[in-house]
């Protein structure tokens, strides 16, 4: 019979860490203890825990990494309140990959990157950013900005502070949004932070995290002389075929799971604003 | 061109179901919807309209994709697909029939809907030429000559007879089986029929519906019309008109404990004029019924089409027009935005 993509497979999550207070990392690997699929930097997986159902969520690995695959998850509803109650040895399914990746390939090449994001928006950046590290030479200066609520809640802290600041011609800002104590860093949003850095606007830019975050960030960026053509966002709606047949995630003529996630600026000004 | 008496249809229906099941319009609770046909079974090919259309027999309105076993920590995926045996579907009227082709191009685009395309590939498809449409019925404006629908095989009815055209190598094949009970004949009945048909069909009150304002107009245009608003403002949400609609296919994923250590998931028609068709755990992108009524027909008018070659997701099969509890439609929205307004 031939192969269906409604049909999942089956994967074991090998280790679980926490990384702030709602969000915990699961890596995942097939039965057999290979990755379960190829995919590319900002592409999605559909996730269930049988019985209580299917969520898409990008996969927060870059493909580089040959051995696994990690999902950073964020606890916010009735699927991800099971998924963090799970422990290593659990299996799980998994389908995918679904969706366009960032142009790691194509327009990114060659590029100043700039990677914009707030909160759990750092997962499908994650990705991209060490796909990038991967191949530092095919791309150009590198800059990271990242916030959060607070200290506690920045996700992958330890790889960001003990691998990415130490990369060349790769700079790192993270900014929380209150003050807090043994934090000595940058307070304040992401969007006024975005403003203050000096950023060359020929630069491309990606950016992630929540709606409100990428409305006042690009506002910034436009005044800073970005062009929206340079400028990439993923967009996230209700999904559960992620192929564009059940309905869910149509917005305009496009299906953000297969003609997204990823859409650049000047992309998403042509569709209605339902997303 | 072959023809059977009326009072032979039995010998007809019972010859078919006897080497495939043959499913066909059946009165059920005075309603008339596919179902199973077995002798004795009271058949209803004379009913115009279906109350549900025919994409039941290809995408189920509730269907199980796969099971789990889950025993400790572990987990065993179930592929319950089986071939499907060849099966008929018989009197499929013109407009249901061109919805196929709707449905076709999202559930065998790539990746193809395995689902789907079993049963598609099994069904021998017998179309049924309408004789009398009714004031609901506007296909004509979709392209669609409902007196001459293709399929495997074309059927025509009149008071005395029923007449048989095949169509393709399918219905070649179904002919053969079943060829014993035919006589030759039937072309000059059935032209006539078809004459007086198409005279039916032109002064139906729909048939004048203008839908070059959808081919010619920018989508974002379209999208912000002010009258979005009114024309929604009677909606219930009870999406009867998506779970009539012939080329309606949103569906949601589901799942069951059917017992301790199993789970059936499934798929079922869903609407997107349910709130929570598109609510997250993060908000919701369309919050008005205004915005989920106004997918519905920008879907079918605007988004399809676009993606589609100018194909559009609605066939004229009328069925909205008669069961919206509210008598909204697409014909109130086709008119209210851009069609000829004098009838």
């Amino acid at each position: 019979m031939t192969d269906e993509v409604l049909i999942p497979k089956v994967g074991v999550v090998t280790d679980v860490r926490r990384d702030t207070p709602d969000v915990k990392t699961f890596r995942v690997v097939g039965t057999d203890g290979k990755k379960l699929f190829e995919h590319m930097p900002g592409q999605c997986a559909m996730v269930s825990i049988p019985g209580v159902g299917e969520s898409m969520f990008s996969i927060t690995s870059s493909p580089t990494n040959e051995d696994y695959m990690e999902f950073s998850i964020k606890k916010c509803g009735c699927v991800t309140e099971v998924i963090h109650s799970i422990e290593a040895g659990q299996q799980i399914t998994v389908r995918g990959p679904y969706g366009r990746n960032f142009p790691v390939e194509g327009a990114f090449k060659g590029k100043d990157l700039l990677f914009i994001a707030g909160g759990i928006g750092l997962a499908p950046l994650r990705s991209v950013i060490n796909y990038v590290r991967h191949f530092r030479k095919n791309y150009g200066k590198v800059i990271v900005v990242y916030g959060a609520r607070s200290a506690d809640d920045l996700v992958d802290i330890d790889e960001i502070k003990n691998e990415w600041s130490n990369e060349e011609n790769f700079e790192v800002y993270l900014t929380i949004d209150r003050p807090q104590e043994g934090w000595n860093g940058h307070v304040g949003f992401v969007p006024s932070y975005v403003k203050e850095i000096g950023l060359d606007p020929n630069m491309t830019a990606v950016l992630c995290g929540p709606p409100i975050m990428i409305k006042f960030t690009l506002q910034g960026l436009l005044e800073l002389g970005f062009n929206k053509t340079n400028v990439y966002t993923t967009l996230e709606l209700r999904m559960k075929c992620g192929v564009g047949k059940c309905g869910r995630c149509n917005v305009g003529s496009k299906y953000v799971c297969k003609d997204g996630p990823v859409f650049r600026m000047d992309e998403i000004d042509e569709l209605p604003d339902e997303y | 061109m072959l023809k059977i008496k009326v009072q032979d249809l039995n010998k007809l229906f019972d010859a078919i179901s006897e080497k495939e099941p043959l499913y066909m319009p059946l009165e059920k609770a005075g309603e008339a919807n596919y179902g199973l046909y077995k002798t004795g079974e009271k058949t209803a090919l004379d009913v115009l309209k279906t109350v549900k259309s025919a994409k039941d027999l290809f995408f189920p309105q509730s269907e199980t994709i796969v099971k789990f076993k889950t025993e400790g920590k572990n987990i065993t995926v179930e592929d319950i697909r089986e071939e499907v045996k060849p099966f008929v579907l018989f009197g499929v009227k013109a407009c249901d029939f061109k919805a196929f082709e709707v449905l076709d191009k999202v559930f065998l685009a790539d990746p193809v809907d395995t689902y789907y395309q079993a049963k598609r590939n099994a069904c021998t498809v017998v179309t049924f030429a309408c004789r009398r449409p009714e004031e609901s019925c506007f296909c004509k404006v979709f392209g669609i000559d409902a007196a001459n629908p293709v399929g495997d095989v074309t059927i025509w009815k009149d008071d005395e007879n029923l007449y048989w055209r095949e169509n393709t190598e399918k219905g070649s094949k179904l002919t053969e089986s079943v060829r014993y009970l035919f006589a030759e004949g039937g072309e000059k009945d059935v032209q006539n029929q078809q004459e007086e048909t198409r005279k039916i069909i032109e002064k139906l009150p729909f048939s004048s519906l203008d839908l070059s304002y959808f081919e010619n107009t920018e989508m974002m245009d379209i999208f912000n019309r002010p009258e979005w608003q009114k024309l929604s403002e009677a909606c219930l949400a009870c999406g009867t008109c998506t779970f009539v609609c012939p080329t309606c296919q949103c569906f949601d994923i589901r799942e069951f404990k059917a017992s301790n250590d199993q789970i059936i998931r499934y798929r079922c028609w869903d609407s997107c004029m349910y709130s929570d068709f598109t609510q997250m755990s993060h908000g919701n992108n369309r919050t008005t019924q205004m915005q989920r009524y106004r997918q519905r027909f920008m879907h079918k008018l605007v988004y399809y089409p676009e993606n589609n070659g100018g194909l559009f997701s609605c066939v004229g099969c009328g069925r909205c027009v008669n069961k919206c509890p509210q008598k909204l439609n697409i014909v109130k929205v086709v008119k209210t935005l851009g069609g000829k307004k004098d009838d």
